[in-house]
């Protein structure tokens, strides 16, 4: 794993909101084609951490490299063009549009067309937002008003146009939530291998541990702002402070396996 | 000093007035979301209602009693209204309450005119208040003090009605959320009508409360319904503190401008309400307005280019329109060519509004610059006739320019606040500048060329420009940039994570809305042979609103239907009858009730129930099935 690049670094990242440390000197990487998790519980710091990384809040201190760059402060959409895909808690669309005219509005701001007055947006990266779709398995839907859509196959649509600038970061807060079990697990399935196939690193905030174990190559672990555990699956299921602190008395993923999961 | 000290405490009793209309206009958005255009409406009626009133029954009983009685009356009227009208809107879009209480506020014009009749009505003094102090050599009218005493008790009888009742407790958390309010089983419609009432009986006791100081006529409405906005917008929609405060402050602002500032005196107080909005985007006491809801159960079917057969049927009607100089006479044709300037004027607003959702409330400003600029190239220049028309609309594009880098920072109801302040600010100086824009006398002799100068000519020049303007903002709604601007009115978020800058995206769509609206304004100049500050005003800002919405705000083109509906409508009307406004009035709220999505929205959801539809459960049903 060491000869793979760093994609994200994160250095003594902090803020405060009035007396409350909101989040309190997170430091941690992420390399190229691993998949990251961020858990914790309410309160944790989860949000202010990803809002910082995405750019729609200012740390007050700490840097946020991301290939090479200083992003902290920067906007979000600056951040989306250094090569950051990115999906929402609940999903942002483009409800007055089809399914493939979403996908375009990203190919469009990707290949620097926002001020092109003249042309038919409609033929306009056709083929490749239709690409964008099949991988995710919309491809079918491709000429429906997204407005019409069902939730799990809107998050499947952000999942498209996140990718549509060829990111090589997709930082995903809360991906599953809403979602049934099962569209859970393949949202996730879903999103792992397309990270793995091109290599794209993946930040994800999870409430659902059955996600989290499964797919996370690895854990960080927020309480109160600071990261309490960081490391594999198995490192941050066995931790006794995070056992204590987050996963709770008896409610242990190791105690109801995998297998069980659907039921 | 004591002038001064006098003329602190005529601004403090003007602000009387504008308190309690403000404080109602207030009280009704925070709880319904209404922006109530018909305040002033109720404002006038409170006053006419009032004057009969007062006249009727002699003596201090008959006066107070009168007034109180004239502000139940014209409540009474507003929970008919509230009832028989808005409950039926209040899940369309905002604009539309708008479009029906502005249509309201039409029909009331037309109606106090039959009733009292159009001549000014002089109240008499209030009993008790005839009188005027001395003041250090200067005159104090009683009545004045009175009301300077009165807003402080008002303000504080609100107060206690908010913070000490139990319907005051309702109106306060549905102002913070009224879908939970209606989730805890509170009965949403009974608390709209009350608040709905409170509001209006405000208004009315403003009016009625102004008739000893002012004379009754049937303009009060839009006068005082400009001065409330400016007074909501700076003080915070919803607050009734900050009505309070930002009364006091327009009052003073306009009782002083005049002194200090006489030349600036009627912009000065928007100057203030676009720097407040600037700098505190809510008002001084607001709070940032949550996102829009998405209206439930108005399905927007996504846009499409016009297919072959339409294309052709587009054309045809171009041509059609084009034969009119063959079948009719002169009088037509000017009036075919203004339908066809105020369909460029429309269709400018339109894509702002519907492409853009930037819901522009002074868009006449950039009309009248285009008009302006053509006169002073054609005029002052000297310039040929294809040179003004293609260089004066500059003067909007330029115009469009600087107050739209503002404008966009906002949303929403600010946005067409701000660009309603703007508006005013641009027809003041037209106004007031009388050296360079010959003030209310405009400026006469701007008459088109020979080769233009035949009703025939013109018509097809205007027609010929109206068809290119249509064509090329519909090229622009579908081209990438269209959709760039969909995506940041459909979802900022998103489309800034896509890394969309939709501020220069709104900005570019403002300048370009200008831009077109002012080579309406151009051609108008031509077809009046001169301008006046009245194609800047707010009459026609609104016109132009009302067309977009007849057309249908959701539609691509919709407002060239509007435009030749509603123009059409109205020069017909007013050949025919004195009733137009109440003709027009009523046609607006019909429209608002019966055909909510406007003409072209109902022909194509006609259009859209005639095709075979999607399957589309079969999608939702799929989802269930691995859901569950």
């Amino acid at each position: 794993m060491s000869m793979v690049p760093t994609l994200l670094s994160v250095d003594g990242l902090t803020k405060s909101y009035g007396g409350v440390h909101a989040v309190r000197g997170v430091s941690f990487e992420l390399r190229a084609g691993e998949i990251l998790a961020l858990i914790g519980p309410n309160g944790a710091g989860k949000s202010t951490c990803f809002d910082m990384l995405n750019g729609q809040n200012i740390p007050d201190s700490g840097r946020i490299s991301l290939l090479g760059e200083n992003t902290a402060g920067k906007k979000p959409r600056a951040i989306w063009r250094l090569g950051v895909g990115r999906t929402f808690q609940i999903t942002a669309t483009f409800p007055t549009m089809t399914v493939r005219e979403n996908v375009q509005v990203a190919l469009v701001s990707f290949g620097r067309q926002l001020f092109n007055l003249w042309t038919s947006t409609a033929q306009y990266a056709r083929d490749e937002a239709g690409r964008l779709l099949d991988l995710v398995g919309m491809g079918a839907y491709a000429e429906r008003p997204c407005g019409e859509l069902a939730y799990g196959d809107l998050k499947r649509l952000e999942l498209a146009v996140a990718l549509a600038n060829q990111p090589k970061l997709l930082l995903m807060d809360e991906p599953t939530a809403g979602m049934a079990p099962r569209e859970r697990i393949e949202l996730m399935r879903l999103t792992a291998r397309i990270a793995r196939e091109q290599s794209i690193g993946v930040l994800f905030t999870e409430h659902d541990m059955d996600v989290v174990f499964e797919h996370a190559d690895r854990i960080l672990v927020l309480n109160r702002g600071t990261l309490i555990a960081e490391g594999s699956p198995e490192e941050v299921r066995g931790n006794p402070q995070v056992r204590a602190i987050y996963l709770g008395e008896g409610l242990v993923y190791d105690a109801r396996h995998r297998e069980g999961a659907g039921a | 000093m004591a002038f001064y000290f006098v003329q602190f405490l005529t601004g403090l009793a003007s602000a009387a007035s504008l308190f309690l209309v403000a404080s109602g206009l207030s009280i009704i958005f925070g709880v319904t979301r209404i922006v109530n255009f018909a305040h002033g409406a109720f404002y006038m009626l409170g006053a006419y209602v009032a004057f009969t009133l007062t006249e009727r029954f002699s003596g201090a009983f008959g006066f107070w009693g009168g007034m109180v009685v004239a502000a139940l009356v014209v409540a009474a009227i507003g929970v008919l209204v509230e009832m028989v009208l808005l409950r039926r809107i209040y899940h369309g879009p905002e604009l539309f309450q708008l479009l029906a209480t502005f249509g309201l506020t039409l029909m009331v014009e037309d109606l106090v005119v039959l009733i009292w009749g159009p001549e000014d009505l002089l109240g008499r003094r209030a009993p008790g208040f005839k009188g005027a102090v001395d003041f250090f050599g200067q005159n104090i009218p009683s009545y004045d003090l009175f009301l300077i005493a009165l807003s402080p008790v008002v303000l504080g009888l609100l107060w206690l009605m908010f913070q000490r009742t139990r319907w005051g407790v309702l109106v306060r958390a549905a102002t913070q959320d009224r879908d939970m309010v209606a989730a805890l089983g509170v009965n949403q419609k009974w608390l709209f009508t009350s608040v709905f009432a409170v509001g209006v009986f405000l208004a009315a006791l403003g009016g009625a409360l102004q008739i000893p100081r002012d004379a009754v006529h049937h303009a009060l409405d839009l006068r005082i319904i400009v001065d409330v906005f400016v007074v909501v917008v700076i003080g915070g929609l919803g607050s009734i503190i900050g009505a309070f405060v930002a009364a006091v402050l327009v009052s003073e602002l306009n009782a002083f401008g005049i002194l200090i500032f006489p030349k600036i005196s009627i912009i000065l107080v928007f100057l203030v309400m676009a720097v407040v909005l600037i700098v505190r985007p809510w008002g001084l006491f607001g709070k940032a307005e949550a996102p829009a809801r998405r209206t439930p159960g108005l399905t927007v079917y996504p846009w499409r280019p016009l297919g072959p057969g339409e294309r052709w049927a587009a054309v045809a009607a171009l041509i059609a329109a084009a034969t009119l100089p063959f079948v009719s006479g002169n009088y037509a044709l000017t009036v075919g060519s203004e339908i066809a300037i105020f369909v460029i004027f429309a269709a400018s607003l339109h894509f702002l509004m519907s492409v853009g959702g930037l819901a522009s409330f002074g868009h006449a400003a950039y009309f009248g610059l285009g008009a302006y600029g053509v006169a002073f190239l054609a005029k002052m220049a000297g310039l040929p006739m294809i040179v003004s028309l293609l260089l004066g609309p500059l003067l909007g594009c330029l115009g469009a320019a600087v107050f739209g880098f503002f404008a966009v920072q906002l949303s929403g109801v600010y946005f067409a606040m701000l660009t309603l302040a703007f508006a005013q600010i641009v027809w003041s100086i037209a106004f007031q500048w009388v050296a360079v824009t010959g003030g209310d006398n405009g400026i006469l002799g701007v008459w088109p060329e020979k080769w233009a100068a035949s009703p025939s000519h013109f018509y097809w020049l205007s027609l010929g420009i109206a068809a290119l303007a249509v064509a090329v903002l519909r090229i622009i709604v579908f081209s990438p940039f269209g959709f760039a601007l969909r995506a940041t009115r459909d979802s900022p978020l998103r489309s800034e994570a896509v890394g969309i800058n939709g501020k220069r995206i709104q900005w570019t769509a403002f300048v370009i809305a200008g831009t077109v609206a002012g080579v309406a304004g151009a051609l108008f100049a031509y077809l009046k042979g001169s301008v006046f500050p009245d194609s800047l005003g707010i009459s026609l800002s609104v016109d132009a609103l009302v067309m977009v919405l007849l057309g249908g705000v959701e539609t691509v083109s919709g407002a060239v239907v509007g435009a030749i509906v509603y123009k059409a409508l109205n020069i017909w009307l007013v050949s025919q009858t004195d009733l137009s406004k109440l003709v027009l009035g009523g046609f607006i709220v019909l429209i608002v009730v019966a055909f909510p999505k406007g003409i072209v929205g109902m022909l194509e959801t006609i259009r859209n129930r005639r095709r075979p539809s999607l399957p589309k459960t079969a999608l939702v049903t799929s989802r269930i099935e691995t859901a569950e």
